[in-house]
Formats: C-alpha cells, sequence, structure tokens
C-alpha cells in the first residue's frame, strides 16, 4: 500500500493545477539545476541503483538503456525520443500524465537529455491525443517563457524540446518504427542491429523512453535511488501505475507500488470484481498483446514483472484488464486478434500474412464453426509468427491466442461441439467481430 | 577478417559481410527473397532465417552483420546454424505465409519455370495447404507499357520499391496501405517514367511484375539462351538472347560488373518486336523510281554497272551504328580495294579523329570507374537518354555521398542532384577558366568529364574536346570521358573507318554531287541528297531504304557473330541467336560475294579468315573484354569555341534506330514519354 506522500503523480486525478505555478507547488522543477550539477554519471548511476524498469512494457532497465549511449561526438548529436505514442488496448497513463502531470514530464526530459548528452528531445504523441498535446505544448510553452528550458536557460543545460503529433497508428508506438515516422516516413519497424543508441533518429544515437520512466526521473533523482527502490520486491522495484479497466466495480487509474497482490490492487482502489470474487473469469495484466491469466492464478499474484512472467504472462504496461464471467473469452480474444491484424504494418510476411489468418480462424471458432484439430493449427500458426518479425508486433499478436488455446481450450471445444450438435443453427454472432 | 562457425565449418570473413553472405561463403545455400545483392536490405520476407547460437530467437541473417555477432562464452568465434530443425520450421512458417495469399494460378503464371517462390516452395513447402480461408484478392494495377502486373501474386518484397528508388532514381514504385492490405503501385497508376523500368520484372521473385510484350508468349524451357552484347546505346552491355526456333523471344540482362552490373534499358530489353517488323528479306532494284524485288544476282550486276561506270575518287561509303567491326572492316577492304579512301562511321558528324589519339574518343575513366569519381561535369550530353545505366552509375556514385555534379548543355532531370551551369560554350570557358564550378574540378583529384556527342558534333568541336580534356587531366587519371550514342563508333574509328586527311567526312559524301556510287553500311541517320546511287545493305525498311536504288539485305545484331567496342573501348564478342530472315545474309557474306562481282575479291572466305585479317591488322581487337590503353595527341590549335548552345545527341530515347523505330512497343513509349514532357512544360 503506497502512502500519499510516497506518490509521484500528485496530480494524477487532475484535481491540481496542471500548469507550472501548481506543478512547482508539488514539487516539480525544484533544484533541476542542483540534480544536473551533480553530474552525468551520478544521474545514471542514481537511475541504475533505483532499479527502475522501463514502463513501456518490456521492462528493460532504463539507467542501463542511458548508459547505452555514446560519448558527445560534435558531428552527430544525442536525441532523447519521448514515446508518448500509447495505443496499447488497456493502457491509458500516459495521457493521464501528460493531461494533469506534464511539468514532470518535460523536467524529466531535461533531466534525460542531460544525463545523456543530448541537447534536443521530440516527445512523439499519440495522433488521437488531442487535448494531451494541446497541454503538453502549453507546458512547454510555459518551460521556455520561465526559461526553465531552451538554449540559455536557468538549468545550465542547453536545451530544446518539441512535441510531435503522431497521425494515429499503433505502429508507430514501436520504438524503430515512431522514429521513422518522426523522420516523416512511412512508419515502418526498422531492422536491429543497429540499435537506435547507435543509429536512432537521423542516423544519431538516441534513446527511447516511455513517458512513465521519464516522469518519474525527477523525483527519484530528489527523493533518492533507496526511496524507489524500497517499495516492490526485488527487481520490481518502485510504484506503477496501473489502469485497471473491465469488470470491476470502479475501474481507475492508480499509483501503486510493485509487487502488489492483485486481490489487494482491486479491493482497494477498484472496489472489487463485479459480482465478488467467485465471478473472475481471467486477466489480461498488461494490456492486450499479453496473454490472458485464469482467475485462479491470478488473484494472489504479484503484479510485477517477474511473477507474471512466471505466469506466461507479462507485466506489460500495467493495463490491468479484468474479465468476469459474462465474458466470451473466445469473442474478446477475437476482437484483439482483429486489432492487430488491422495495426499490422504490412512489411514482414509473417505478421502481415499470420495476423489475418488467426483472425479468421478465431472468427470461425467463436461460433464454433471450425474443427477441433484447428486449435493445434492455430496454436503452431501463433509460434510461426512469434519471434520470426522485425518488430514485437508479431509477438503481441500471438501472444493472446496462445494465453486463450493454453488456458481455455475447453472453450472452444465445447462451442465447436454445441455448433457440431446443431449445425444449421443461426450464427452466434450477431455481426462478425470485426464490425464491432 | 572475422572467423565465424557456418554449420560447425569455420570459415574467415570480412566483418562487414552479413550472415547470409558469410553462409555462402562456407557453402550453405540460404533461401530469400528480399534480399538482393545491389538493393538495400530490407528484411522483410524473413525467409532467410537463421539460428545464431545464443540469440533468443531465429535472425535474419541477410540483415544482421558478422561484426554483429558476439563471440561464444569462452572467446570461440560466433556459431551459425543453417540446418537446424528450429531453422527449417521456421523457413517453412514463413514459406507457408507467403504461400496462403499466393494464388494457385502457376500453370498459366510466365513466371513458372524462373519463379523463386515456386523453386523455394519446392525446397520448404508442404504439398497440401492448411489455409481454409478465403484467399486475398489484389487489383491489378496499370504501371508502364512494359511491365504487367498481377498482383495477386505478389510477396510484398519490395524489391521494385527499392529499385525505382534507389538505382533508376524515379522512386515511381511505392506501397500503399498497411498491413494484409498493402498493395505495390505506382502514384495513381500512372506509368513508370524511368528507362530502366523494366528491369523490375526481373526483380520480381514472383509473377507479379512481368514483361508486357512477352505475356503469354512462351515458356523458359522452350527457349535456347545465347549470351551476347547490347547494340541500342554504346555501352555494350551484357545480354542473354533468348530464342524458340528462329524468333528472338526476349532479352534479359547479364550480369556484367565492369558495364551494366545487372541492369538495360529499357530499348536494350524490349526492342524485341523491332526484329520482326520492317524487314528486309529479299534485295530489291529501283526501277522506274520504284523498289521492286530483285534477285542477289540482279542486284551485285546492277551495283556492279555503276561501280564499273564511274572513278574510284567518285565511290564512298558511310557506316552505320549497328555495324560491328568485322562487317566495317570488309567494306573498307572492299572499298579501299576499288581505290576509294571515302570512308566514314560517323554520320552524325561529329570531329572524333583516331588522328588524335585512341584516349581522344574514349570513356577514359571506365565505366566502373565512375565510381571512383570526385567531380562530373556533363557538356552537351543527357546520359539518362544516351545511355541510361551508365546515368544509373553516375547516380549509383551520387548516392555514396560527396559527388557534386554539373551539367553544361540541355537542361534535364537526370535523377540525381545536377548544377544547371548554361547552355553552351561560354559556360564551359568560364569553367575551364576555374570559375564557379571550375574551382571544385580543379579540386578534385579525379574529375569525369563527361562530353555527349552533342558537344562534338559541331565545327568547334576540337575546341571543347580540348578543354574537356584539360579540365580531366590529372597525372594517372585521364578523366575525359567520351560518351558516345552508337555501339560502332568507338570499333569504326580503331579500325580507321574515316576518310583520309583531307578527304571528304560523311556530310560530305552525302551532299549533292559529291559521289556517283554512295554505298551504306545500316546508316539511316544521314540523309543523302539526290544524285548518287545508293546501295543501302543493312536490315529494317527504314530512312536508308527509302532513298537506296540497291537494296542487300542483312543480319541484325542477334543473327551474326560480330565484335563491337564499346565507348570506354572494351572489345566485346556478340554471338548469333538466331538466322536473318528470308534471303537475308551475314553482312561481312554479302561483301564477299559483292567483291567478287566486283572484281576485287577480298581474301577471306570465312568469318574466321576475316577475323585473321582484323587480328592482325589490329591486334587489341583480339583481345575480348579488354580495354587497349591508348595516347591522347589533341593538336595545339584547336580554334575558337562558338556561341550556340549544345544540343542533345538523342532527343527521342525510344527511336534512336532502325531496329527501334520499328518496334510498336517503343513507339508507344516513345509516345508516353513525349506526353509526360508535355504535361512537365504545361
Amino acid at each position: 500500500m503506497l502512502d500519499d506522500k510516497d506518490r509521484i503523480f500528485t496530480n494524477l486525478y487532475g484535481l491540481g493545477d496542471w500548469r507550472l505555478r501548481g506543478a512547482q507547488s508539488r514539487g516539480a522543477w525544484d533544484n533541476t539545476k542542483g540534480l544536473i550539477e551533480k553530474g552525468k554519471d551520478w544521474v545514471i548511476e542514481e537511475m541504475k541503483a533505483s532499479g527502475l524498469r522501463g514502463r513501456g512494457g518490456a521492462g528493460f532497465p532504463t539507467g542501463l538503456k542511458w548508459s547505452f549511449m555514446p560519448k558527445p561526438d560534435p558531428a552527430r548529436p544525442s536525441y532523447l525520443v519521448v514515446n508518448a505514442d500509447e495505443s496499447e488496448p488497456g493502457t491509458c497513463k500516459d495521457r493521464e500524465i501528460m493531461r494533469n502531470d506534464p511539468h514532470l514530464l518535460i523536467e524529466g526530459c531535461m533531466i534525460a537529455s542531460f544525463a545523456m548528452g543530448a541537447h534536443a528531445c521530440y516527445i512523439y504523441v499519440r495522433g488521437e491525443y488531442i487535448q494531451e498535446r494541446e497541454r503538453l505544448q502549453a507546458a512547454v510553452d510555459e518551460c521556455y517563457a520561465a526559461n526553465l528550458v531552451g538554449r540559455n536557460n536557468v538549468n545550465g543545460w542547453p536545451f530544446d524540446i518539441y512535441v510531435h503529433h503522431g497521425a494515429g497508428a499503433y505502429i508507430c508506438g514501436e520504438e524503430t518504427a515512431l522514429l521513422e515516422s518522426l523522420e516523416g516516413k512511412k512508419g515502418m519497424p526498422r531492422l536491429k542491429p543497429p540499435f537506435p543508441a547507435n543509429m536512432g533518429l537521423y542516423g544519431c544515437p538516441t534513446t527511447v523512453n516511455n513517458v512513465e520512466s521519464i516522469a518519474v526521473a525527477p523525483t527519484i533523482l530528489r527523493r533518492g535511488a533507496g526511496w524507489f527502490a524500497g517499495f516492490g520486491a526485488k527487481n520490481n522495484t518502485g510504484t506503477k501505475l496501473f489502469c485497471v479497466s473491465g469488470h470491476v466495480n470502479t475501474p481507475c487509474n492508480v499509483e501503486e507500488v510493485m509487487s502488489l497482490p492483485f486481490r489487494e490492487l482491486i479491493e482497494r482502489h477498484c472496489g472489487g470484481i463485479r459480482g465478488g470474487w467467485d465471478n473472475l473469469l481471467a486477466v489480461i495484466p498488461g494490456g492486450s498483446s499479453v496473454p490472458c491469466v485464469p482467475a485462479h492464478e491470478i488473484i494472489d499474484a504479484a503484479m510485477d514483472f517477474d511473477t507474471l512472467r512466471g505466469l506466461k504472462s507479462g507485466l506489460g504496461t500495467a493495463a490491468v484488464i479484468v474479465l468476469d464471467k459474462s465474458t466470451d473469452i473466445v469473442r474478446a480474444i477475437t476482437r484483439i486478434s482483429y486489432f492487430y491484424k488491422h495495426e499490422s504494418c504490412g512489411q514482414c510476411t509473417p505478421c502481415r500474412e499470420g495476423t489475418g489468418w488467426m483472425w479468421r480462424v478465431l472468427t470461425r471458432m467463436c461460433e464454433g464453426r471450425a474443427q477441433k484439430r484447428e486449435i493445434d493449427m492455430l496454436l503452431e500458426v501463433s509460434t510461426q509468427i512469434e519471434g520470426h518479425t522485425i518488430c514485437a508486433l508479431g509477438d503481441a499478436a500471438a501472444w493472446p491466442v496462445q494465453g486463450l488455446i493454453r488456458h481455455f481450450r475447453h472453450e472452444i471445444e465445447k462451442r465447436i461441439d454445441d455448433y457440431a450438435a446443431n449445425p444449421h443453427s443461426e450464427s452466434v454472432l450477431p455481426y462478425g467481430v470485426a464490425a464491432e | 577478417m572475422t572467423k565465424i562457425i557456418v554449420d560447425g565449418k569455420e570459415v574467415d570473413v570480412p566483418a562487414e559481410y552479413t550472415l547470409l553472405q558469410a553462409c555462402e561463403e562456407a557453402g550453405a545455400e540460404i533461401p530469400r527473397f528480399c534480399f538482393h545483392e545491389r538493393l538495400s536490405i530490407a528484411g522483410n520476407c524473413r525467409m532467410c532465417l537463421v539460428e545464431l547460437k545464443g540469440a533468443p530467437k531465429p535472425i535474419a541473417s541477410c540483415a544482421w552483420s558478422v561484426k554483429d555477432c558476439r563471440p561464444g562464452p569462452n572467446g570461440e568465434p560466433p556459431s551459425v546454424v543453417t540446418r537446424s530443425p528450429t531453422v527449417r520450421k521456421a523457413r517453412n512458417g514463413v514459406m507457408e505465409f507467403l504461400l496462403i495469399n499466393h494464388p494457385l494460378d502457376c500453370p498459366i503464371c510466365d513466371q513458372g519455370g524462373e519463379c523463386d517462390l515456386q523453386d523455394q516452395a519446392m525446397a520448404f513447402g508442404v504439398d497440401t495447404s492448411r489455409y481454409a480461408e478465403n484467399k486475398r484478392a489484389v487489383e491489378d494495377k496499370y504501371i508502364g507499357p512494359l511491365v504487367r502486373t498481377s498482383m495477386n501474386r505478389c510477396i510484398h518484397c519490395t524489391r521494385c520499391v527499392r529499385f525505382t528508388a534507389e538505382v533508376a532514381g524515379t522512386g515511381d514504385m511505392g506501397a500503399i496501405g498497411r498491413g494484409e492490405d498493402m498493395e505495390i503501385t505506382t502514384y495513381l497508376e500512372s506509368a513508370m517514367g524511368s528507362e530502366l523500368q523494366g528491369n523490375v520484372a526481373d526483380l520480381c521473385p514472383v509473377g507479379a511484375l512481368l514483361p508486357k510484350p512477352y505475356a503469354f508468349k512462351a515458356r523458359p524451357w522452350e527457349l535456347a539462351k545465347t549470351e551476347s552484347i547490347d547494340v541500342m546505346d554504346a555501352l555494350g552491355s551484357a545480354i542473354r538472347i533468348d530464342v524458340r526456333g528462329r524468333e528472338v523471344m526476349r532479352i534479359l540482362p547479364r550480369v556484367n560488373d565492369d558495364v551494366n552490373e545487372e541492369w538495360i534499358s529499357d530499348k536494350t530489353r524490349q526492342v524485341v518486336d523491332g526484329l520482326k517488323r520492317q524487314r528486309l528479306d529479299r534485295p530489291y532494284l529501283r526501277r522506274d523510281g520504284k523498289l521492286v524485288p530483285a534477285s542477289w544476282g540482279e542486284a551485285f550486276a546492277a551495283i556492279a554497272a555503276r561501280v564499273k561506270a564511274t572513278t574510284p575518287a567518285r565511290i564512298g561509303a558511310i557506316a552505320g551504328d549497328l555495324a560491328s567491326v568485322e562487317d566495317m572492316f570488309a567494306l573498307k577492304a572492299l572499298v579501299g580495294a576499288l581505290g576509294s579512301q571515302n570512308l566514314d562511321c560517323r554520320q552524325d558528324g561529329v570531329k572524333l579523329d583516331p588522328a588524335h589519339g585512341r584516349a581522344s574518343y574514349l570513356f577514359n575513366p571506365t565505366i566502373a570507374g565512375i565510381e571512383q569519381a570526385d567531380a562530373v561535369l556533363i557538356i552537351g550530353s543527357n546520359p539518362r537518354r544516351e545511355a541510361p545505366v551508365l546515368n544509373a552509375r553516375i547516380r549509383k556514385r551520387w548516392r555514396m555521398g560527396g559527388l557534386p555534379v554539373a551539367l553544361i548543355g540541355e537542361a534535364a532531370d537526370l535523377t540525381y542532384d545536377c548544377q544547371y551551369l548554361g547552355a553552351g560554350p561560354d559556360t564551359l570557358a568560364d569553367v575551364a577558366a576555374g570559375r564557379g564550378f571550375g574551382e571544385i574540378l580543379a579540386r578534385a583529384e579525379r574529375p569525369l568529364i563527361l562530353v555527349g556527342q552533342g558537344a562534338l558534333a559541331r565545327p568547334d568541336a576540337l575546341a571543347i574536346l580540348a578543354a574537356a580534356a584539360k579540365l580531366g587531366a590529372r597525372g594517372g587519371w585521364n578523366g575525359l570521358a567520351v560518351l558516345h550514342t552508337a555501339a560502332s563508333r568507338v570499333g569504326g574509328l580503331d579500325i580507321g573507318f574515316t576518310p583520309a586527311a583531307g578527304g571528304p567526312d560523311a556530310q560530305a559524301m552525302a551532299g549533292a554531287g559529291a559521289l556517283d556510287v554512295l554505298f551504306l553500311l545500316g546508316a539511316d541517320e544521314i540523309d543523302v541528297a539526290p544524285g548518287a546511287f545508293v546501295v543501302y545493305q543493312g536490315t529494317h525498311g527504314d530512312r536508308g531504304a527509302h532513298r537506296a536504288d540497291v537494296i542487300l539485305p542483312g543480319a541484325a545484331y542477334t543473327e551474326k557473330s560480330g565484335l563491337y567496342v564499346n565507348t570506354e573501348g572494351r572489345v566485346q564478342m556478340a554471338d548469333r541467336a538466331n538466322f536473318p530472315p528470308g534471303d537475308a545474309r551475314e553482312d561481312w557474306a554479302i561483301l564477299r560475294a559483292l567483291s567478287d562481282t566486283l572484281g576485287a575479291r577480298l581474301p577471306f572466305d570465312s568469318l574466321g579468315a576475316l577475323r585473321q585479317a582484323l587480328f592482325a591488322a589490329h591486334p587489341h581487337m583480339a583481345r575480348i573484354d579488354a580495354i587497349e590503353p591508348g595516347p591522347l595527341s589533341l593538336p595545339t590549335t584547336v580554334g575558337e569555341m562558338g556561341k550556340s548552345g549544345f544540343v542533345g545527341a538523342v532527343q527521342d530515347f525510344y527511336l534512336t534506330n532502325p531496329i527501334a523505330r520499328a518496334s510498336a512497343v517503343m513507339a508507344e513509349c516513345s509516345a508516353l514519354a513525349k506526353g509526360r514532357l508535355q504535361q512537365a512544360a504545361e
């Protein structure tokens, strides 16, 4: 349980003033110059010691990522790019930060840029985020007006910050596709290696970080790595924004300690499961791309990277999607599958061809219009996509299907049996999944 | 060099090699669709997946370089496995994905028999499909008169997109839509604008892009393949002529890194139908102002009568742009035996002369040498029209970076950034004086001064040539690059098919009252004034034949073996792929037979004997594929440069020679290009 005094995002719900004055009263931009004067190495060491893992989904240690940046070279400037293309279904944490605490993000950009020797930072905002972009831009303008950022700012690190508005494509949240899009090209992921730390934006060293990873950095540095590392379990430290949606009584965004048991998260903040704990069917714990976890496995599990990986799922962006027993789980996963089919960029073969195949098979399966052997075929198709693509969208498309088959194969089989028993019945669905 | 283990076998390869190259070095074959040696790496087909020890998942070997591999835990070299079950499963999976939306129309697909997808499906595919859904249907696109599309078959390798963006430089093709709805097309289905567009059909690994004129004509296994040399421009691109029976079905590029890499121009490729139309297949005689069919004997007798009736000084010969060295050598010998020295192979009137040394008329830096150049000045030429493949080479060098290019002459879009300096000799004089672009040239270590025929077919040609030679001269580097437009030209200059000093040149010979008997060896680009008795020996009923009094039907370039010397001075041998139509004969044989009737029998009875004589007279002709270096000795007094602007030698790329003018495909391309020009002008 996180005390109010330990919250980083103290204006998460927008109850206070999001502008500079309000943010400063909550502690933002407090002695940023002092933090910068302690030097790059101190910042990076402190970030490493805090154990902060990237909040964008993969959970790569942030301090380590910053330390990968090469030494500054006048011919090849370094860049910080902030990934605010928050498009993962179920995830809605970054938008709250940009709407209600934008100054934490801007200050974080300043410090992170300083730590990796970057003088320019780009924030790539999701196309659908109109108000968020306006708020963020207004906050950036405030900072320029107050000379907190800019060429000769009061903090002593020449630094420019640009807010870039995307056009709304899920794939542009993939870090290299984001860079392509930022450069004005078609948002298609690049081949790695070379990694962005080596050849990123405009061919220069670039670090791409999630909004939350950057926004927590100033508070961590101010309050100390030890404070942050004091929360959560080993290797899964700190506080985290959870976005709980689905069949809970009061869905919410909440900042909590890592490794909090699922039951406690729901009981404390979400008013419990709709219809009680016995009504829980499954949980998708980290945004639509991670496999679902059935009720009995998740109820007492700690919500962190390693525990959920042990359950063959993942923390992802900590977008907890709760499904109760009224859910048609096959249809739910079919809808997710449609999303990935729709958002595949079409560059590489397995994802381009495989996502459509999986969606079409699933569409039949949720009516029961399929053969049982096709379940194994579907599983094999998902493994043929997983790990064979340029970016992680292929994995993200395969995992929900794998989770479905792993835990709810009986449900699909029952559907097929029902259909076979009455093959001329009307379609189970009044309309196709794609039309939803 | 870096050590790497491929399937247990250790090989030593350069660190910048990709794993795909390293595996090939080790003898392991890697299937691929999107990867192509001369295009950038896309890594999107995922067919070339291999297992790298220590990597969590299979990696695309085309996109992973050897230096990116980490050594093993004890410092042993990185290890790659190409034959493990994991790799096989990954490739089978990718193959299955490629096939689920690929139509089963191999029996009616022109790519059948030479299809990468078909071949690799034999190795990695299965004989049944697990895909029970409907296959994707994609509308076919119009992308021009040369490439036919069947977009259901597209596997989205993006080779065509990368080719037009990188090599051709026109960026004609692209992909619209995303995911499984991605479609390859041109902008609003407009025709491609490149002179190299036919190459996308070669690059396409499946049957999505196919040569339109060849559609449904033949199967690859029916064709006899002959390796030969192209004559549509002066590059001498390496080609393969595919023949069924007596008919040339298609022309494809061969790899020759020194000349054309593996591209050919659209004219080279699609001139095929011109070989069948308007052919001269029997001798003709002009009687009462009309050309009527005649026998060889009648034709020869008519010529003999006119030759006997005149004096040697009033006999002359002009060689055309497609003549082989042997033909010109035989004609020169015949005219010489008749006692005349009135010869010329420069029907366009350029002032290049073997007397100034071989280096004065060659593309001295060589075509491959373009890649070493560090500044390019183009004078009176539009290389995109005169030699599109060479233009792509300049573009390739330009894409490497740091290449300033400037143009004097007619302004043109050359597909790379080019500084337009001015229209004529005044600008050249400025540059030669070291002003403006001249400063850049002065700093360059290997400047390339490309001089087109447009700057040389004028009275002040020598002054221009001298200025260009001076600009390009460096110790150990001769930057004077004369770009010819005629395949026969360098060979003709080499064997001295030029008038004796002070004698009449081609223009003079064609003038009114200059000669009594004029022999045209495929010379169609020159107007012969009324008066002279014209013997036209050639292949097509084109301008020369219309003027002729006697027509002797000859063999086109696919129908005879012959030597051609390209613009850089490289001697290359073209081979015979099929036979001339009707009564038409190989040109040297016609000349040999005619020499008998004229009572000046040539001393060779076979092509072999002719070549012996040629090699004896010009030893460098025997060194096939080699470039004989030559001296550069321009006269010290070259006169003044004129005032008028340079006019390019090739105004219509598609219609430069009789074969191209007989081709319906070329006519369509030409009309399209004209329309585009008009549109651009509006």
